[in-house]
């Protein structure tokens, strides 16, 4: 079977732009979550959100290319373009070969919804005009830019609620592993807007400590009271070893176990066994001992429920070694069906320069997370591997492991 | 309205909303061929035509439609109907 490496990574998020920018956030604890007047005079019943300034592509993508492309989409176009730079893939390489693209990504609403808008007032389909069909489809992400790079290989999005990005990256482990593709763009899309987490809003999920944005996303501390949503979009290039070493591609560190699990309860309450045995196989498949595991990017978004199983969870397979764990999104907030591709582009930023980013806003355990040894500050490290939890509704779960290359 | 300020209003939509170049609008330009305008583009052009003429345009009379004069006639013949 084929080594699977990582060969590029490109990154737009709530905590930077790039992965220069990015990297600084993480080693700084710098939160990206605002309060945002727009949900608040909507109603919502939470208006805090992480947020990034939307991509300006005129001049960069011809008209047809950003018709159908939407807000998720723009972000996801920036960070493939750092990511195939990043991978020194170039045109004439995406022309010559077959590239794939898997992409988590579980929903246009704000397409769906504005589209539906113009169908009210108007009273006629045609005013809807041609880009909205391709905006609002799950698949958006995946067909635009599968159009955008010329790309002739694998097409598919991968919709996994908020372990989309994470199964697109295990999906395409394992094809190339299989040896059916040598290089596929990964990644995971979220859009940023009201009209998309309206709904989850109302499941009273998100944190309402609006008097201190960046202190709300506070994983596994005892006083955390919600998830702040977020979003941006993460690409990883996925590249068979041999292709790698064949272009004489920097390598960032390889995909060596992926595990996946669904819950068989509840649509969104949280269990202990099925992260259990997620995580359980992604080590069976790497073929490591849970002492092997240097660092855990969790997937703790800030709920009581979630962090707790999640810890108890982690605390049953780790408890011997105690590797230090931390919640991005403590910073980032929860980037959904992004999150558990840019974890992994977060978690390689730190494998590569040697440092734990921080669970800001871990000021005091409950008795769940107390088993943890959670990194509440920059911790100066070298990481031999990690692992990358993602967890969703549905239960469904993925655990990601990379290692640092070794030939 | 006056066919010339039709004319060249519809030159500033097709400039503005299809981002086309000024100096790529001859009257004679085939709309396909040379402008480029796929069967998407002319969906769009439904909205562009409905919102800045304010009638709404018909698929089946599109097919006739073919260089960059046959759309100002049309468009002229139904704004200015003699």
């Amino acid at each position: 079977m084929n080594r699977v490496v990582i060969t590029g990574m490109g990154i737009y998020s709530v905590i930077g732009k790039n992965l220069e920018e990015v990297k600084d956030s993480l080693y700084h604890g710098k939160s990206g979550i605002i309060l945002d007047p727009t949900r608040k005079k909507l109603g919502f019943r939470s208006a805090l959100t992480g947020m990034v300034e939307r991509p300006v592509l005129k001049g960069v993508l011809d008209r047809r290319m950003r018709v159908g492309l939407p807000v998720q989409g723009e972000y996801a176009y920036i960070a493939t373009l750092e990511a195939l730079k990043n991978a020194a893939i170039d045109e004439a390489f995406l022309e010559k070969n077959e590239i794939g693209i898997l992409y988590g990504n579980d929903s246009s609403a704000l397409s769906v919804v504005e589209s539906v808008d113009i169908l009210r007032q108007k009273k006629d389909s045609m005013m809807i005009g041609s880009g909205y069909i391709f905006q609002s489809m799950n698949s958006t992400v995946s067909m635009n830019l599968s159009v955008i790079f010329k790309l002739k290989g694998v097409n598919f999005t991968v919709s996994g609620a908020c372990a989309s990005g994470s199964h697109a990256i295990g999906i395409g482990y394992l094809l190339i592993q299989q040896g059916l593709q040598d290089v596929i763009i990964c990644g995971g899309a979220q859009e940023i807007n009201p009209e998309s987490t309206a709904s989850f809003d109302a499941l009273n999920a998100f944190s309402v400590r609006e008097s201190e944005p960046t202190k709300a996303s506070r994983p596994f501390d005892r006083d955390r009271d919600g998830l702040v949503p977020s979003g941006g979009a993460a690409t990883v290039i996925l590249e068979s070893y041999e292709s790698a070493i064949k272009r004489g591609a920097t390598i960032f560190g390889e995909v060596v176990g992926y595990g996946f699990s669904s819950n068989g309860e509840h649509i969104s309450i949280p269990n202990v066994d099925g992260p259990v045995r997620a995580m359980q196989m992604s080590l069976k498949m790497a073929q490591m001992k849970s002492e092997m595991i240097d660092y855990i990017n969790a997937h703790a978004t800030s709920t009581q429920a979630g962090d707790s199983k999640e810890a108890i969870a982690i605390d049953r397979l780790f408890h011997r070694s105690r590797p230090f764990v931390s919640s991005t999104k403590s910073m980032t907030g929860h980037e959904m069906w992004m999150g558990g591709a840019s974890e992994i582009v977060y978690s390689t930023l730190m494998m590569n320069h040697s440092f734990v980013a921080p669970n800001i806003n871990f000021n005091n355990p409950d008795e769940t997370t107390a088993s943890l040894n959670i990194a509440h500050t920059t911790v100066e490290k070298e990481i031999g591997s990690f692992l990358s939890n993602s967890f969703g509704f549905g239960g469904t779960n993925s655990s990601l492991i990379i290692r640092k290359f070794n030939r | 309205m006056q066919d010339e300020v039709i004319k060249s209003r519809i030159d500033q939509l097709l400039i503005d909303e299809i981002e086309l170049d000024k100096d790529q609008l001859h009257p004679e330009a085939d709309l396909k061929k040379d402008l480029g305008i796929d069967s998407l583009d002319f969906v769009d052009l439904f909205v562009i035509v409905e919102n800045n003429f304010g009638f709404k345009m018909k698929a089946e009379e599109m097919s006739e439609i073919r260089t960059l004069q046959d759309f100002y006639d049309y468009i002229i013949k139904r704004v200015n109907p003699s």
